[in-house]
């Protein structure tokens, strides 16, 4: 006790302040950017739209973000863009959510982590008069929010699961399943899908095994490693997205399979048309989310104005990417993806 | 060193020797700021939001601060209270009885903390490595039994924290509330006005001159992970009342987000000073800058970038006022 003095208190606690004071400096910069909208605006100033996705790190939500901001600057519009700060951030989100009713928003664009673990605080916004749209992830119920667009995912598996049958020309299909995280909607609809498209039921034998992979390269790699040692008969693998397709790649190609096997992959990012291309991956399912994030945000500034708010859900659609197309398969070639491909 | 002192403290000497005294002035700085900056920030229901935005993770940081006082640190406090919250909803679910869930929840917790004190007492590891193996080890469990899905949770006593009342007829404030605020003052004073607090920042401070001067430095060290036990249950109980859903992928960086709020709060990782009420004001300060950098149309990324830094100065204030009084 003697060791410290209440010299070293006093000054610890002046430069706590200082230290507040300091992190603080960003938050006046950025209220003069928001004074400068106002005047810029006239009066009422610009409208708000938040947007709060699953995480600021998966590219597929930075895509979002980015077409969401470019959105809205093009319609004058001001958007903040918040997020969970990991995937299952229910109370991120929900922060995120009170922060922008608080704010002001007009309208809300949100990519719930959990389907049901942001439920009450959309509906706090919905009481508000404040228009709340599902951006890519739908909620559950689905009309607790004011519309939904996004992916048909079950759409996007069974068209992975067509082609896949398709090019596997009637060989009998033994198969791999790498899946999302584990209870995740979309990775369900996806895997249902799938089955579906490739005509094989749950619990089929010829399903050598399913793991899931968080939609991660390294889990992917991992998992198919484990899952080729204990049967190397394989001759497609089904991806939720096209990260876990390169983790597939990876394996497979450790154990000298990479050609003879189908894989397929869903996302439509640069990276996963590009392994098309390269033949790493013989098709991928091109997802739209530069389109939901510019519907999201031109429905809000039309409900801004005149108060119509869009309703049920919007599919933002999906499109077979691959550089062998399949007769009866609707598909795009990667040149085409390279250009329409979302980051 | 906040405890009782021998002769009764004067009103000034009270505020300096108060560790939480800098924390609040940096928590009254954010919110003039705030007020200051955007028109959105200061008002009664955005107030009482961010107290509630704080509950959870300031519930977590108390049992991390009572850790942290004995020198210690706890990785697996939130992976606690997500087990706890998928034990609570999933026996409600199931057609258990309610009250039986929650007390079950809460005893779970406790035990975990007991595992964790026994393991760092008994076999005198370091607290990092026994709670980072509990932070493993819980994670899977919470995941094993909650088989990959999240549980809602419409039980009206799990999610009892989450009613609201209007003081004044305008004043929102939740049970939540009321109980981290009785959870705290009576921290506080266990710390400041009891033998066993005294014992806490003895052991903290230096556990040998504890030892020598009659304290029995295992079984105080064990006490403190089985409080912060039970604090960690109630915790998940605070969960359920904010977001009605127990999820095992929530709450990941809970542990990190504690200690944040126990080191912006002023109280030293290296144990043996430190105030619970300076923690509260901590999680505070965390929910102020998140809410207010929002009002002020900031995205998210920005806010961390401020949290961050945030702490670095804490932690350098509290190294240079050690360096300076050596």
């Amino acid at each position: 006790m003697g060791r410290r003095g209440h010299v070293g208190l006093a000054a610890r606690g002046l430069a706590v302040a200082a230290a507040g004071a300091l992190a603080l400096a960003a938050a006046g910069c950025t209220s003069q950017k928001v004074g400068g909208s106002d005047t810029a605006g006239g009066g009422g100033g610009k409208i708000k739209i938040g947007l709060v996705t699953k995480t600021d790190s998966n590219p597929y939500f930075v895509a979002l973000r980015e077409s969401a901001k470019a959105e809205a600057d093009k319609q004058g519009a001001e958007l903040i863009a918040l997020a969970g700060k990991f995937d299952g951030d229910n109370d991120g989100q929900v922060t995120a959510l009170e922060n922008l009713i608080q704010q002001g928003a007009k309208a809300i664009m949100v990519t719930p982590s959990n389907s049901t673990g942001v439920i009450n605080a959309i509906k706090q916004a919905r009481d508000r008069g404040i228009l709340v749209i599902a951006l890519d992830t739908a909620t559950d119920p689905e009309n607790a929010v004011d519309a939904t667009i996004a992916t048909d995912n079950v759409e996007a598996g069974r068209l992975q699961g067509q082609y896949v049958r398709a090019a596997l020309a009637g060989k009998d299909p033994h198969l791999i399943m790498l899946d999302g995280t584990p209870g995740s909607t979309v990775s369900e609809q996806r895997h249902n899908g799938f089955l579906q498209g490739i005509g094989l039921p749950a619990g089929d034998p010829r399903i050598l095994g399913a793991e899931p992979t968080n939609g991660e390269q390294n889990k992917a790699q991992q998992a198919t490693e484990n899952l080729l040692q204990r049967n190397s008969e394989v001759n497609a693998v089904y991806n939720l997205n096209e990260p876990a397709a390169r983790g597939a790649y990876a394996a497979l190609q450790g154990k000298g399979l990479a050609g003879q096997v189908v894989i397929g992959a869903i996302d439509g990012g640069c990276q996963g048309v590009q392994d098309v291309k390269d033949g790493k991956t013989a098709v991928t399912v091109m997802q739209f989310p530069k389109k939901m994030a510019a519907t999201g945000v031109d429905d809000a500034v039309e409900f801004a104005k005149t108060g119509k708010k869009p309703s049920g859900f919007t599919n933002t659609g999906a499109m077979v990417i691959t550089d062998r197309p399949m007769p009866g398969i609707d598909s795009k070639d990667t040149a085409w993806g390279l250009q329409n491909c979302w980051g | 060193m906040t405890t009782a002192a021998e002769r009764k403290p004067s009103v000034g000497e009270f505020i300096l020797r108060t560790r939480a005294v800098g924390p609040a002035l940096a928590l009254v700085v954010a919110v003039a700021l705030f007020s200051l900056t955007t028109r959105t920030f200061l008002n009664a229901d955005n107030l009482s939001l961010v107290v509630q935005q704080s509950l959870v993770v300031g519930t977590l940081a108390l049992g991390q601060t009572l850790v942290i006082l004995t020198n210690g640190i706890d990785l697996a406090n939130a992976s606690i209270a997500v087990l706890a919250t998928l034990i609570m909803a999933k026996m409600a679910l199931g057609g258990g009885s309610a009250p039986v869930a929650l007390v079950f929840g809460i005893v779970v917790a406790v035990a975990i903390g007991a595992i964790s004190g026994g393991v760092v007492t008994g076999l005198r590891l370091p607290p990092f490595i026994v709670t980072l193996g509990m932070f493993t080890i819980v994670t899977a469990a919470a995941r094993i039994y909650a088989s990959g899905q999240s549980y809602p949770v419409s039980d009206p006593l799990l999610g009892w924290l989450g009613n609201r009342q209007y003081l004044f007829g305008r004043i929102e404030v939740t049970y939540g509330m009321g109980l981290a605020l009785a959870m705290f003052l009576v921290a506080w004073y266990a710390l400041t006005k009891t033998a066993w607090g005294r014992h806490v920042y003895a052991v903290g401070n230096d556990p040998e001159a504890a030892r020598l001067s009659g304290i029995h430095v295992r079984r105080t060290v064990l006490s403190v992970y089985v409080v912060a036990g039970l604090v960690y249950g109630v915790a998940a109980w605070q969960a359920l009342g904010r977001v009605p859903n127990a999820d095992p992928n929530a709450y990941q960086l809970g542990n990190l987000d504690s200690i944040t709020a126990v080191v912006l709060g002023g109280t030293s990782l290296f144990g043996g000073r430190g105030s619970v009420l300076g923690t509260l004001v901590g999680a505070l300060i965390v929910a102020v800058l998140r809410s207010g950098l929002t009002q002020a149309g900031i995205d998210s990324l920005y806010q961390d970038v401020a949290t961050g830094i945030l702490v670095i100065v804490a932690v350098a204030v509290d190294r240079f006022a050690r360096g300076r009084q050596a």
